[in-house]
C-alpha cells in the first residue's frame, strides 16, 4: 500500500507534491486546531510541538541504524521517525502531568519547562550526527518536500482524518462538557490520551510543513479564525480545514515566486491574514458586521425616540386627524427648524411619517403609529412595573424607562402585563396605548 | 427500590478530605434536596457518583448497580459555572446531546434523536429559541437548555447540580414545577441547593451534608433546628485538620480504601 503511494507519489513535480501536503496539513492541523482552541490547550500544542522534536530527531538516528542493520529498506523510514515523535510527545504530556501532580506549580510553568527541555535536548541531540532532513521539520520545508516526507504526512493525516470523523461526538461533548461525558458513559480518560496522541501526529504533519515554531501558529491561528465565523460545531471544523489549506496553498505559491523566503513563516502569515479578514468582516462576531450593529440599534433608538415625541404631541392634542404641526413638535423635542426637518425626514425615509398641508401637518402612517404606540407603551409599562413592584418614587422612573423602552421584547411584555394586571394608564395617569388596536383619530 | 446507594464514599482533593464516609441509600420517586454550607461537599457528592471526581473509598450503586451498568438510566445536569458559553453550539445541539448516551457513539442522529430533542426543548418553553448559540441566552434560558438535555435522556435518576444558581423568580418556579411533574412520573430527583428557606418547601427529602452525611430523611423530620445547627456549626475543623495533616506528613490516610 505505502508502496503504491510512494511509487504514485515520485513522478510528481515539488508543486504538486507541495498542493497535496497541504491537504494533508489541512485535515491534520486544521481538524485537530479546532479542538485545542475550544480546549484552551493552545499552549499544550506548542508545548507538544517542541517536546516531538527530541522524538524526530530519535527517529532519524534510529531509522539509520536499522537501514543499516537491514531491518528497514529506507534510511528516513516514516513509521519509525512517527513513533519516535509519538513515544516524545506522550512523555512530555506525562511529564506535565507528573508535574502538575507532584509539585504546586500551575500548567503555565509546568509547559514551559518542559517546552523548552525537551526542544534543548532534541537540538543537543542532532549535533551528535546532524542527520540530513531533521532540518525540514525543524524549519519546515513546504516547498521542498520529497515523496518520501509526503508519505509520512498523508499517512498521518489519514489517521487523524479518519479518527475526528468515527469519535466526532465523543471528543465534542469531551471537549464542551466533560462531566457530561461520563454521563454518556464515554471513557473519558482514554478520549484524552487518544486526543493527545492525535495531536502529537498533526503536530508532525505542521512541522514537516512550517517547522518547530511555527506549529502552534498553524493549530491556533485557522481554527480561531473559524471560531469568528460561526456558531456551529461542524462548520467550525470545515471551515478551519478550509483555511489551513488555503493558507498552506497562497503561502507556497507566494514563497515560491520569492525564492529567497522559507515557505514556512509565509505559509503563517497567510494564516494571519485570514484571520484579520475575518477579525474585521465576519458575520455577526466580526468589528465591521458589530459596528452595522451598534449604527442600526442607534438609528432605531433614534427613530422610536422622535416617534414617541410626535405621539405625545398628538396625545396632548387630541389626536387631531389632521395631525400635528411642525411647531409644536420642534417645542417638544427642543429643536430648531433645521434640526426639527433632519429627523422628520428620517422617519419619512423610513415610511413612519407623512406630511400634509405642504409639510407643516405631521400624521404617522400605520407602521409609524405601531411603532410609536408600542414605544409609549412600553416607556408606561416599565414607569408602572417600578413604581408597584419595585417601590420607586413615581417621579425616579422616567430615566429608567427611557432606556428599558428600547428593550422589551414581546414575551417581557406580556409577562409584564399579566404581572400588573392588564393595566390601563401609568403611575402618572397617562393611558397606555396597544400598538395592535387601530390608530386613534378625531375629527375636530 | 433503592435509586441510589452509597456506602462509605469517600474523597479527598489535593490532600484535603471533601467527603468522609458517606453512607446513605436514597428510595425511588423522590424529590430530594441536597443541603449544606459552602464547601461542604456537595457538588462534590454527586460528581463522585458519576466518576466525574474519583473517589478515594467506599462504592455507589444506581438501582442496585455499579454506576457505570446503570449510566443511560441517570441524567446529569452539571454546574453552570462548568460550561463554556462561547463554545460553538445551538440550543438545538445540546439538548440533542440527551440523545447520544442510546444512540451510543457511532450512529448518525437522525429523526427519531431530533423528535426527542425538540420535545425536551418543548418542555422547557426553550423550543423557540432552538437556532440560538448558547451564549447568546440569559442565565434562565441556560439553565433550561441543560435541563432540557438532562430530559432528552429519558432518565430514570436525575442529578442535579445547583439548577437554580443565577436563575430568575419566574425560571425557578418553571424548573420546580418541572421537577415535581418527573417525580408524578416516578423519576428520582436528587438536587443539590443552596437556599435553606427554599429547601423546605420544594423537596420530600433532604440530605444534610457538611463533609459527612449529618442527617437523611424526609424533610419534616430532618428540618429540625438541632440538624441544622449540626451541619451548619462547622464542628468537623479538628477532623478535617488532622486528616489533611496526616496526608501531608505520611503517616497514612485516616480514611483508607474500602473496596466493596
Amino acid at each position: 500500500m505505502s508502496g503504491i503511494l510512494a511509487a504514485g507519489l515520485t513522478g510528481l513535480s515539488g508543486l504538486t507534491l507541495a498542493l497535496i501536503a497541504s491537504l494533508a496539513l489541512g485535515v491534520a492541523s486544521g481538524l485537530l486546531g479546532t479542538f485545542v482552541v475550544l480546549r484552551r490547550e493552545s499552549l499544550f500544542g506548542d508545548m507538544l510541538s517542541h517536546a516531538v522534536f527530541p522524538g524526530v530527531v530519535a527517529g532519524f538516528f534510529l531509522s539509520a541504524w536499522l537501514a543499516k542493520e537491514g531491518w528497514v529498506e529506507n534510511a528516513k523510514n516514516p513509521l519509525v521517525i512517527l513513533f519516535c515523535a509519538l513515544v516524545a510527545g506522550v512523555l512530555g504530556a506525562v511529564v506535565v502531568t507528573v508535574l502538575g501532580n507532584t509539585t504546586r506549580l500551575k500548567q503555565d510553568a509546568r509547559l514551559g519547562i518542559v517546552l523548552s527541555i525537551f526542544f534543548a535536548g532534541g537540538i543537543a541531540l542532532f549535533g551528535f550526527g546532524q542527520p540530513a532532513g531533521v532540518q525540514g521539520f525543524l524549519y519546515g520545508q513546504m516547498a521542498a518536500i520529497d515523496a518520501t516526507d509526503l508519505r509520512l504526512m498523508l499517512g498521518a493525516a489519514a489517521i487523524v482524518g479518519v479518527a475526528v470523523l468515527l469519535f466526532r461526538r465523543p471528543l465534542m461533548v469531551v471537549s464542551f462538557d466533560e462531566g457530561y461525558a461520563h454521563n454518556l458513559g464515554y471513557p473519558v480518560t482514554w478520549l484524552t490520551l487518544m486526543f493527545s496522541v492525535l495531536l502529537t501526529m498533526s503536530v508532525v504533519v505542521a512541522m514537516q510543513a512550517v517547522g518547530v515554531v511555527l506549529v502552534s501558529a498553524m493549530l491556533i491561528t485557522p481554527a480561531a479564525t473559524a471560531h469568528l465565523m460561526t456558531d456551529r460545531f461542524p462548520r467550525m471544523m470545515v471551515l478551519s480545514v478550509l483555511f489551513t489549506i488555503l493558507a498552506s496553498v497562497g503561502g507556497t505559491l507566494l514563497s515560491g515566486s520569492v525564492s529567497d523566503f522559507a515557505a514556512g513563516p509565509v505559509i503563517a502569515l497567510c494564516a494571519t491574514a485570514l484571520f484579520v479578514l475575518a477579525y474585521v468582516f465576519a458575520p455577526r462576531h466580526g468589528l465591521a458586521a458589530r459596528f452595522w450593529h451598534d449604527r442600526g440599534q442607534r438609528q432605531r433608538i433614534q427613530r422610536e425616540n422622535v416617534l414617541k415625541d410626535i405621539y405625545r404631541v398628538l396625545e396632548r392634542e387630541g389626536f387631531p386627524a389632521e395631525g400635528a404641526t411642525v411647531g409644536a413638535f420642534e417645542a417638544e423635542r427642543r429643536l430648531d427648524r433645521e434640526g426639527a426637518e433632519r429627523e422628520l425626514k428620517m422617519l419619512e425615509d423610513a415610511g413612519a411619517l407623512i406630511r400634509r398641508n405642504g409639510g407643516e401637518r405631521l400624521v404617522l402612517s400605520e407602521e409609524g403609529w405601531r411603532q410609536a404606540a408600542r414605544v409609549v407603551r412600553n416607556h408606561r409599562l416599565w414607569e408602572l412595573y417600578l413604581t408597584n413592584e419595585a417601590a420607586y418614587q413615581a417621579d425616579h422612573v422616567h430615566d429608567d424607562a427611557e432606556i428599558v423602552e428600547h428593550l422589551l421584547g414581546e414575551e417581557a411584555i406580556q409577562r409584564l402585563e399579566a404581572e400588573l394586571g392588564f393595566p390601563k394608564t401609568d403611575p402618572h395617569g397617562s393611558p397606555i396605548p396597544q400598538p395592535s388596536a387601530p390608530p386613534i383619530h378625531t375629527t375636530s | 427500590m433503592i435509586a441510589l446507594e452509597t456506602h462509605d464514599l469517600t474523597v479527598t482533593y489535593r490532600k484535603r478530605p471533601v467527603l468522609y464516609g458517606i453512607d446513605v441509600a436514597i428510595p425511588e420517586g423522590n424529590l430530594i434536596g441536597i443541603v449544606g454550607p459552602n464547601g461542604a461537599g456537595k457538588s462534590t457528592l454527586i460528581k463522585a457518583v458519576m466518576g466525574v471526581v474519583r473517589s478515594t473509598g467506599g462504592w455507589v450503586k444506581v438501582f442496585g448497580k455499579p454506576v457505570k451498568e446503570s449510566l443511560t438510566r441517570i441524567g446529569y445536569v452539571p454546574q453552570r459555572e462548568s460550561i463554556d458559553w462561547e463554545f460553538p453550539v445551538t440550543v438545538m445541539d445540546v439538548a440533542l446531546m440527551g440523545t447520544y448516551g442510546k444512540l451510543g457513539p457511532f450512529r448518525w442522529v437522525g429523526e427519531e434523536q431530533r423528535r426527542r430533542a425538540r420535545e425536551a426543548l418543548e418542555r422547557v418553553g426553550m423550543l423557540p429559541y432552538a437556532k440560538r448559540q448558547i451564549g447568546n441566552l440569559s442565565g434562565g434560558q441556560q439553565q433550561r437548555v441543560f435541563l432540557a438535555r438532562a430530559l432528552a435522556q429519558d432518565s430514570d435518576l436525575y442529578l442535579m447540580d445547583e439548577p437554580f444558581a443565577g436563575v430568575d423568580a419566574a425560571t425557578e418556579s418553571a424548573i420546580v414545577e418541572l421537577l415535581k411533574d418527573l417525580r408524578s412520573q416516578g423519576k428520582t430527583v436528587i438536587v443539590v441547593h443552596h437556599d435553606l428557606q427554599s429547601a423546605r418547601e420544594y423537596f420530600d427529602m433532604l440530605l444534610l451534608l457538611n463533609m459527612r452525611l449529618v442527617a437523611f430523611g424526609p424533610t419534616a423530620e430532618v428540618f429540625t433546628t438541632e440538624l441544622l445547627q449540626k451541619t451548619y456549626g462547622g464542628r468537623l475543623t479538628i477532623l478535617s485538620e488532622m486528616a489533611e495533616k496526616a496526608a501531608r506528613e505520611g503517616t497514612g490516610k485516616l480514611h483508607p480504601k474500602n473496596e466493596p
